[in-house]
């Protein structure tokens, strides 16, 4: 115990601090992590995590601070020199070739030689010992692109492994993972550490820092605001932390008040480019006044629903009416003509135009609207003066209509998709994925926003992965699995039961995920 | 008989031109699998001709245009390389400012120093690269099918249709069991996973322009001083874009670059063979639908026959490490 005590944090960073022209990304960030835990580091989209991580990777180096690695001072040039202090990096987004094996992907940049063929047998050797280890699997001999994105993530801890890395971070590590794989991914954590190693955990879900972590700091405007064992702190005090005010986590609404039905969705089969079935003969109905949730684990005909009702997606068969009326065929702008407003899932490949001005992006769709155009032109003068209300109305930051659209952070973004769609005072609003890659600040208001249009007696279709998300939204739950809807539920209905159903296990039907 | 020596007779028509467009479109390989997409093939072996045939008529050294052929290409390549790999600027403008550059330089150098109309002096003996003519070619010439054959095919090629043979085997072991050819196919498909493996992306993608700008050096020194005895000007004659066509033709790997080569140098003889000739049943066909038939059988067998052809994922695009 004593030589525990006594020995030195496997990573200590003393006032770092970083600056990109005006802005403050870091500022004397202090932090130490003890060798064989997991730390958690959380904070909101833009508090500089990602940052500090690259700063540990030498994607970057700081203006000021030190860097101890086993307490010694440590100069981390660039990525080469990170690997060779033994830090290894789990990014967001893959670092794999997708058309190499796993094989030549672990290789790469630790080949063992100029040529490939004695280093291959001896990184198939090692591969299976570290995968053994740690209860990876994963066949050397796969190509990346066929695996699912649960398996490439293990690759890429495959390759830190191999490099001989000693400190492990993961950057967002369950953004693009289902609830079982990344339940996977923790235990792989856990015996992580069981063999001693230490473990940087990135994440802006409060969830998994308090299932995984053993400390825990936040972040907020480039400050590392606090460090706690997670044992001893509560999620209510880490969101208000990270936010700099008490934050509502559950949504605060009454009973609905369903009235008559407004979109209705009939033995409706959506097949997509290939000719697969991603819809199979889907019928429900939304009602003025409700929220309808639809759970499931992204890629089991959401989108392709979604798609359809939206009119962006021809439907191979079945009917959808909207106020009764069938509406099948219809384009998405005659289709919003109709009182159909569409917050679509990838808000950057359909939702909005980066390149473009934000005043440009708030009428989007609706450009044709004679508020907005004098004859054949747009009147500039007056979309700037509604994007500059819709600006107010749902504080959107930096209040500037002018500035480019891909300037905003991912939560400002989203509020410009809802404003324009909410504020045209639709009938029907269908949403997908509301709250991805949004901070817990902006998901709050999201929520009330959606809330608020239901009790204004709009039908509403919520789409999203996030099943705390549709549970404390949704008056209803569907379930969708393998393009059918497998189930409805209540929301205060129990997580295993959905979870079930979304694995396909449910009601007697066992097929299996 | 007469029809087997007609065929002879093309075919080895079919290795001399096959040559440069090996050479290029080998030197292409390496750019664009690296990441790079070159355009400027074209004009970097326009500008090693150039200089092949220049510099040969001047020093009445073969080697020697050979290399100035490949200090020139390699400088183009170079200026390639500081355009798109520093500079993270277009591919596609910085290659065809290279084609353009060296189609006007090269006819006005030409020109300056040589007063020939654009062409370099004409050079012989050891200011060219000449046959080489194996042993035994006239003991077995008389040897049916396989005289003929070792003689025109074989026998009596230059060295530079060797190195450009033996450069396809040379390419595949480089690309597929080297660490340099690993690293090389990497970051051409994903330069970021390259840049956090420790690699310096920049340092992979100038070796890769390097290794072009030889390769086009050598196409180029082939044209003037090796097929030819002099430069004349715009000689490349669109075989740099000819070269692209194989390389996405052959998706961007070196044995079927070779076929895909030796395809359409095959057309090309085809094509010399019956100008003026008139075809069974159709009549002189015009030269020019079999100078495009390269173009076209490439649209074609891309369109519906083998497949979409895959370009190197980060192909055209600069690498910038994320913020």
């Amino acid at each position: 115990m004593t030589q525990t005590a006594a020995a030195p944090p496997a990573i200590e960073l003393v006032g770092i601090d970083k600056s990109f022209g005006q802005v403050h990304a870091n500022r004397d960030i202090n932090l130490a992590v003890a060798a064989g835990s997991i730390h958690g580091i959380i904070g909101e989209n833009g508090a500089g995590k990602s940052t500090l991580m690259s700063i540990l990777y030498g994607f970057y180096q700081a203006d000021r601070g030190d860097i101890l690695i086993g307490g010694q001072k440590t100069v981390i040039r660039d990525s080469a020199a990170a690997i060779a202090a033994g830090i290894g990096m789990v990014h967001q987004h893959f670092m794999l070739v997708e058309n190499f094996t796993v094989l030549e992907n672990v290789m790469l940049g630790a080949e063992g030689g100029a040529t490939l063929a004695r280093g291959t047998a001896a990184a198939r050797e090692e591969l299976k010992r570290i995968e053994r280890e740690y209860g990876l699997d994963v066949d050397p001999d796969a190509v990346i692109e066929e695996l699912p994105v649960g398996r490439q993530q293990r690759v890429e801890i495959l390759k830190a492994l191999f490099r001989g890395a000693e400190i492990l971070i993961l950057d967002e590590p369950t953004g693009v993972l289902t609830p079982a794989e990344a339940d996977h991914l923790f235990r792989i954590l856990k015996v992580l550490k069981e063999q001693g190693k230490t473990v940087i955990l990135i994440t802006h879900k409060l969830r998994e820092i308090m299932a995984i972590t053993d400390t825990v700091s936040v972040m907020r405007r480039g400050e590392l605001v606090a460090t706690r064992r997670t044992a001893e702190t509560t999620v209510e005090e880490l969101a208000e932390l990270m936010v700099g005010r008490r934050v509502l986590l559950r949504v605060d609404k009454g009973p609905a008040a369903p009235r008559e039905v407004r979109l209705g969705v009939e033995n409706l089969t959506v097949r997509d480019g290939r000719g697969v079935t991603m819809v199979d003969d889907v019928s429900f109905a939304v009602r003025a006044g409700e929220i309808v949730g639809i759970a499931g684990v992204a890629g089991n005909g959401q989108s392709e629903l979604l798609e359809a009702i939206a009119g962006i997606r021809r439907p191979a068969s079945g009917t959808i009416t909207l106020g009764g009326k069938s509406v099948g065929g219809l384009d998405p702008a005659a289709l919003r003509r109709r009182g159909l407003a569409h917050v679509p899932e990838d808000r950057h490949h359909m939702g909005l135009v980066l390149p473009f001005e934000e005043n440009e992006n708030a009428i989007l769709g609706y450009h044709g609207a004679p508020e907005y155009c004098r004859g054949p032109f747009l009147s500039l003068d007056a979309m700037r003066r509604d994007a500059k209300a819709k600006i107010e109305k749902y504080d959107i930051r930096p209040p500037n209509c002018r500035l480019r659209t891909a300037n905003f952070s991912g939560g400002n973004q989203q509020k410009i998709v809802l404003a324009r769609e909410i504020e045209r005072d639709p009938d029907v609003l269908i949403i997908g994925q509301p709250t991805r890659g949004v901070d817990i600040g902006a998901i709050e208001f999201i929520h009330r926003r959606i809330v608020e249009m239901r009790d204004a007696g709009k039908a509403i279709l919520l789409v999203s992965v996030e099943l705390d998300e549709i549970r404390a939204l949704a008056d209803r739950i569907l379930v969708m699995f393998a393009g059918r809807v497998v189930g409805e539920e209540r929301p205060d209905c129990g997580e295993q039961t959905l979870g079930m159903m979304m694995a396909g296990v449910s009601g007697g039907q066992g097929a299996s995920a | 008989m007469e029809a087997f020596d007609t065929l002879v007779l093309i075919l080895a028509s079919t290795m001399r031109l096959t040559v440069p467009l090996l050479l290029a479109a080998l030197a292409g390989l390496y750019s664009e699998r690296a990441g790079v997409f070159d355009i400027g093939l074209e004009g970097k072996m326009l500008a090693g001709a150039f200089a092949a045939g220049a510099t040969a008529a001047v020093t009445g050294s073969a080697w020697a245009g050979l290399g100035m052929a490949v200090v020139v290409a390699v400088a183009l390549s170079l200026v390639h390389g500081f355009a798109s790999i520093t500079h993270r600027g277009n591919q596609i403008v910085s290659g065809v400012a290279i084609n353009f550059v060296a189609a006007g330089l090269t006819a006005l150098l030409g020109q300056a120093w040589f007063q020939q109309g654009g062409r370099t002096p004409q050079v012989s003996g050891d200011a060219r690269f000449s046959p080489i003519v194996l042993p035994f070619t006239e003991e077995i010439a008389a040897v049916p099918i396989l005289g003929p054959v070792y003689r025109s095919l074989l026998s009596g090629q230059n060295l530079l249709t060797w190195i450009a043979f033996l450069a396809v085997p040379l390419s595949f072991y480089v690309l597929y069991r080297t660490r340099f050819g690993l690293r090389l196919r990497a970051v051409g498909e994903n330069p970021a996973a390259v840049d956090t493996a420790g690699i310096s992306v920049t340092w992979l993608r100038y070796r890769a322009v390097i290794i072009c700008g030889v390769l086009t050096g050598l196409a180029g020194t082939y044209l003037a001083i090796a097929q030819s005895a002099n430069f004349v000007k715009d000689m490349s004659a669109g075989k740099g874009y000819i070269a692209l066509a194989a390389l996405i033709f052959a998706k961007w790997k070196p044995v079927p670059v070779m076929f895909a080569c030796l395809l359409f140098g095959f057309l090309d003889a085809v094509a010399i063979r019956l100008q003026g000739t008139p075809v069974p049943f159709i009549g002189t066909v015009p030269v020019q639908i079999f100078q495009a038939l390269p173009y076209v059988l490439t649209v074609i067998l891309l369109a519906g026959f083998i497949g979409t052809a895959v370009p190197p994922k980060a192909g055209g695009v600069p690498y910038t490490k994320e913020r």
